[in-house]
């Protein structure tokens, strides 16, 4: 029912912005591929000439790196954080050791032990805190990791503070990874393949989800986002590639004792996502890279310098850490890129052709990337599932509220409110600042729950339902404060809106085999970009967009759910008038839809140019509702907004 | 199991159970004013133990030499500050910001005079070591609040416990260079015990109880009561609000962290002769005050308080019956804490 032209706007503006780099794009893929090459050549070759030392480094590098990437997603990209991931470093080790030597079991079956185990801990420290505020998780974690050092030291089964030790090594195919320069292409193959995977997780309909979470639950939640389950994923995936990390190490080390899995170093891995730059799985790499050299180092040095032995690097990385935080939030990842820029740009400074590089998403941070298809040539309509449009059980209502009731403490933010939304109508919902307008639209959303009285949607009751229930029924909100991902695109940005018209999962996320659907998501996307007027700008950062930019796209995000009714919180607020007038139009089209339209606006001619209905609020109560021409000459809503005492 | 040792088990239980809702009080103080976790309360209870220690052996304490660089450099950055604010060179020195400066060093020319008159610090009244230690650690705390967390002040909660568990790791480190991996113990501020129920009582008890019962009801007065614990309430409860009320965020901040200092020191100066206090130990102890804080929820001084006194009784029966597990015991309270708030948890709210 939904026309997919309604602004009837040609979309020749869907060209990714890096088409425009032209020829030099071409030659900075070409310098790229020439760093790959040579990177790879490097790798392969390595343990051929690496001295005996540098060879055992790169292994260490490479195991703390796999463990550090799971702290990247979760700190990074989630906006968790975990200290005690060197506990679950400990768990895989201890898991497989046992079952090798007391068991005479083969690595590979403690491989899947492992596995087990790690999801299965993750899962229940996950259970417990992820639901609460984001600091709970971090402080289970220094109880979860020094618990479990106490119980390695403890146990006599598991050899105490000597450790286990006679570990037999990994094989496969007779081949046995034994020596320092076998395992290390099973190490550094296994990280590998765990960076790509998470590369792939996060850039697909999951991965968004998991991007969302540092935006706030509210937000990730009101576009149906399960916000505790992507937690969960992410807590899940650190902690399985912790515990994969500790298997390789028991393997290889050959014995396990509980020092390597203290809270200390549990400390230290968060430390190296930090640092390394911990948006990006490269970061991981670099982290774990630079502090275990420098660690190195530092050991070698310090004591040396000051005369005495300590725990003096810990000193410089908890110093360093402070200062990282304070003046490089981001870590060093982005200056290393910015570095490598500027190499690539002076190589080739020659060519002035290759300097008009266009629109460069990627220097204001923002990944992106794009399923093949997405290009001007072809503009077809998304095939998402639709949903039906009929007339809705409730008396053609799509909204109806009944005396719907909030407080907080003493104050009375809702009292008595029952209005209805029709399908194909806007309503206004007007009043002065603190009638409780917004706090009314967190109450229809969702988002807060209420004291008394009832709401429904299309006939069903949604008093009581969660945000994410009552957006999959077809309720899709903006946000009074523009809520948006500032570091994701566009195109990402409304994708996200679109997350209940996908169904593909995690697993298949992270093995690329949901390409068709997230396809499908994306034209949509662009598609919702192109009804709203944003088709020019899909691929810059939702940040960089100017206000009025930014509450369109707002609404193109609610629209990407294909949603039945709208609910929009101040949409025209700091927009110009020409913004506004094409805003009025949108909304007009989107009315010419059936979708029913309840805006919360504060520009009265804005308001009684483009309303069906009106309705009245002030001090928590409607106090008037009806046609527009009516409520103007209302008496109370005139008193209200002028404070006139007409008597 | 008979009743005497039930008792005298419930006894070691309240003892350290005092102590650590001390640290569970400042806690929930410094995380409602400031949002930071303070992962470091741990350190300044071994800091407080082990310099005591020291002007006990008649040394000269590390930590001092921690307070004249903390102070040095918070002295440089406030005056660099207000140079940039623009202010001439008279009205750029101000008592907020000099005391840093000249307090460790007047407090290093006394210690160097007493030690170049050969005056032995052992030889002082106990009452006066401890006001000495307290002079020398708790500045401290506003220092490391200078250093550390103003700068961020309006970071995340997680990036604030990021920095904290940062400052925490160099402080153990730093400890561990002034004061030695050997442990030290204080000899008890009064010698003797009492009977009690037919129980030998200490008087090291009585002391920890008692004074730790006059600092939590001089805590409740002076935020009842006091205009600066009236400014520290209304800040926790709405920093905007009490920012356009003419209440400085960062003195906030720096006086809720004095606070936390001389909690911390003074719960470490108690515990001193109860148990062998490492430079590595006050991690532990301050971690079971925040298993009493954490069954508040981090916001109620009073479940706190409960908490903790939880949390050393549950350490005193566990380490009479599982003593290799008793710290495993202890931070597993927190999971039926956690458990049930998980469970209470309702709607949606964003972390600030």
């Amino acid at each position: 029912m939904m026309t997919n032209n309604s602004l009837g706007e040609q979309p020749e503006s869907l060209t990714p912005a890096k088409g425009k780099a032209g020829a030099g794009s071409l030659s900075l893929s070409w310098s790229k591929t020439v760093v790959v090459i040579v990177l790879l050549l490097i790798w392969v070759f390595a343990p051929w000439v690496l001295p005996a030392y540098y060879l055992t480094m790169a292994n260490h590098i490479g195991m703390v790196a796999l463990v550090a990437l799971g702290l990247v997603l979760m700190t990074g990209v989630a906006g968790l954080t975990s200290f005690g991931q060197a506990a679950f470093v400990g768990l895989g080790a201890y898991v497989s050791a046992v079952l090798s030597t007391k068991f005479g079991l083969s690595p590979w079956f403690g491989l899947l032990a492992v596995i087990f185990m790690t999801l299965a801990l993750a899962f229940a420290l996950g259970a417990i805190t992820l639901r609460l505020s984001g600091h709970y998780l971090p402080l289970g974690t220094i109880a979860w990791g020094l618990s479990l050092y106490f119980i390695f030291g403890n146990m006599e089964f598991l050899g105490g503070h000597t450790g286990l030790s006679s570990i037999p090594p990994i094989e496969i195919f007779g081949i046995s990874f034994k020596s320092a320069s076998s395992i290390y292409y099973l190490i550094w193959i296994v990280l590998f393949v765990a960076m790509l995977l998470t590369d792939n997780l996060l850039h697909s309909r999951e991965g968004r989800a998991i991007r969302a979470l540092k935006g706030g639950v509210v937000v990730a939640e009101s576009m149906g986002v399960n916000t505790a389950r992507s937690k969960m994923i992410v807590f899940l995936l650190a902690a399985v590639y912790a515990g994969i990390s500790g298997w390789i190490y028991a393997h290889y080390q050959r014995f396990v004792n509980p020092s390597p899995f203290s809270l200390h170093i549990g400390i230290e891995y968060l430390f190296m996502a930090v640092l390394g730059g911990a948006a990006q799985v490269w970061g991981a790499l670099l982290g774990a890279g630079v502090v275990t050299l420098l660690k190195e180092w530092l050991q070698d040095l310090l004591p040396r310098l000051m005369g005495a032995s300590g725990n003096f690097e810990s000193i410089v990385f908890g110093l360093f850490l402070v200062l990282l935080l304070q003046h490089s939030p981001k870590g060093i990842w982005p200056h290393a890129e910015r570095l490598y820029r500027r190499i690539i740009a002076a190589s080739r400074s020659a060519s002035p052709e290759s300097r008009s590089s266009g629109l460069d998403t990627r220097a204001a941070g923002v990944i992106t990337r794009f399923p093949a298809g997405l290009g001007h040539s072809n503009w077809p309509v998304s095939t998402l599932p639709k949903r039906a449009h009929q007339l809705s059980a409730d008396a053609g209502y799509l909204l109806r509220a009944q005396g719907v009731e909030k407080r907080f403490g003493g104050l009375i933010a809702n009292q008595a409110i029952s209005l209805e939304l029709r399908q194909a109508e806007i309503l206004a919902l007007i009043g002065p600042n603190g009638a409780g307008k917004s706090t009314l639209f967190d109450l229809l959303t969702g988002v807060q729950t209420l004291d008394a009285g009832e709401i429904f949607f299309c006939g069903q009751a949604i008093h009581g339902q969660t945000a994410r229930h009552i957006a999959k029924l077809g309720l899709c909100r903006s946000f009074q404060h523009v809520r948006l991902l500032p570091e994701m695109s566009v195109l990402e940005n409304i994708a996200l809106g679109a997350h209940l018209r996908g169904t593909q999962g995690p697993l298949r996320a992270a093995l690329h085999l949901e390409r068709l659907e997230e396809r499908e998501l994306m034209r949509e996307a662009a598609e919702q970009a192109r009804r709203v007027g944003l088709a020019d700008v899909l691929h810059l950062p939702a940040g960089s967009l100017a206000l009025g930019q930014q509450r369109t796209l707002e609404i193109a995000r609610a629209l990407a759910a294909d949603p039945l009714a709208l609910l929009l919180d101040e949409p025209a607020a700091g927009l110009r008038f020409g913004e506004k007038q094409q805003l009025a139009d949108l909304l007009r089209a989107l009315r010419a839809d059936g979708i029913g339209v309840l805006l919360v606006e504060h520009d009265m001619a804005f308001v009684m140019g483009l309303a069906d209905r009106v309705v009245v609020m002030e001090h928590g109560v409607v106090i008037a509702q009806g046609e527009p021409a009516k409520i103007q000459q209302d008496p109370r809503v005139i008193e209200a907004y002028l404070g006139v005492d007409l008597e | 199991m008979n009743l005497d040792i039930v008792l005298l088990l419930a006894q070691d239980g309240l003892t350290n159970g005092a102590i650590y809702a001390l640290l569970a009080l400042a806690l929930v103080m410094v995380f409602a004013v400031t949002r930071v976790i303070f992962v470091p309360q741990g350190e300044f209870v071994a800091f407080g133990a082990l310099t005591l220690a020291s002007l006990q052996a008649n040394k000269f304490p590390g930590t001092l030499w921690l307070l004249l660089a903390a102070g040095l450099i918070c002295f440089f950055l406030d005056w660099r500050y207000q140079r940039r604010l623009g202010e001439g060179l008279v009205r750029r020195i101000r008592w907020p910001f000099l005391w840093q400066l000249l307090f460790p060093i007047a407090l290093v020319l006394a210690f160097w005079f007493m030690q170049a008159s050969s005056f032995k610090l052992s030889s002082l009244p106990l009452f006066a070591q401890l006001l000495l230690t307290l002079m020398v650690v708790v500045p401290l705390g506003p220092m490391i609040y200078r250093l550390a967390f103003q700068p961020m002040a309006q970071a995340p909660v997680l990036v604030l416990l990021i920095v904290s568990v940062a400052v925490h790791l160099v402080l153990v480190g730093i400890g561990l260079v002034f004061f030695g991996a050997e442990g030290s113990r204080t000899p008890p501020f009064s010698e003797g015990t009492f009977g009690f129920a037919g129980v030998p009582v200490n008087a090291q008890t009585l002391w920890v109880l008692g004074t730790s019962l006059l600092l939590m009801i001089g805590l409740g007065l002076f935020f009842e009561k006091s205009l600066f614990g009236k400014a520290l309430r209304a800040t926790a409860i709405n920093q905007t609000g009490a920012r356009l009320m003419g209440i400085a965020p960062v003195f906030a901040g720096r006086l809720v962290f004095l606070l936390a200092a001389l909690i911390g020191t003074y719960s470490g100066m108690l515990i001193g002769p109860i148990t062998t206090i490492y430079y590595d130990t006050g991690f532990l102890i301050g971690l079971k005050g925040f298993v009493g804080a954490i069954v508040a929820g981090l916001a109620s001084y009073p479940l706190a308080v409960g908490g903790a006194l939880l949390v050393g009784l549950l350490e005193a029966y566990a380490s009479f019956w599982a003593s290799s597990f008793k710290e495993v015991i202890v931070f597993s309270l927190i999971i039926p804490v956690l458990l049930w708030r998980s469970l209470r948890h309702q709607g949606l709210h964003d972390d600030e």
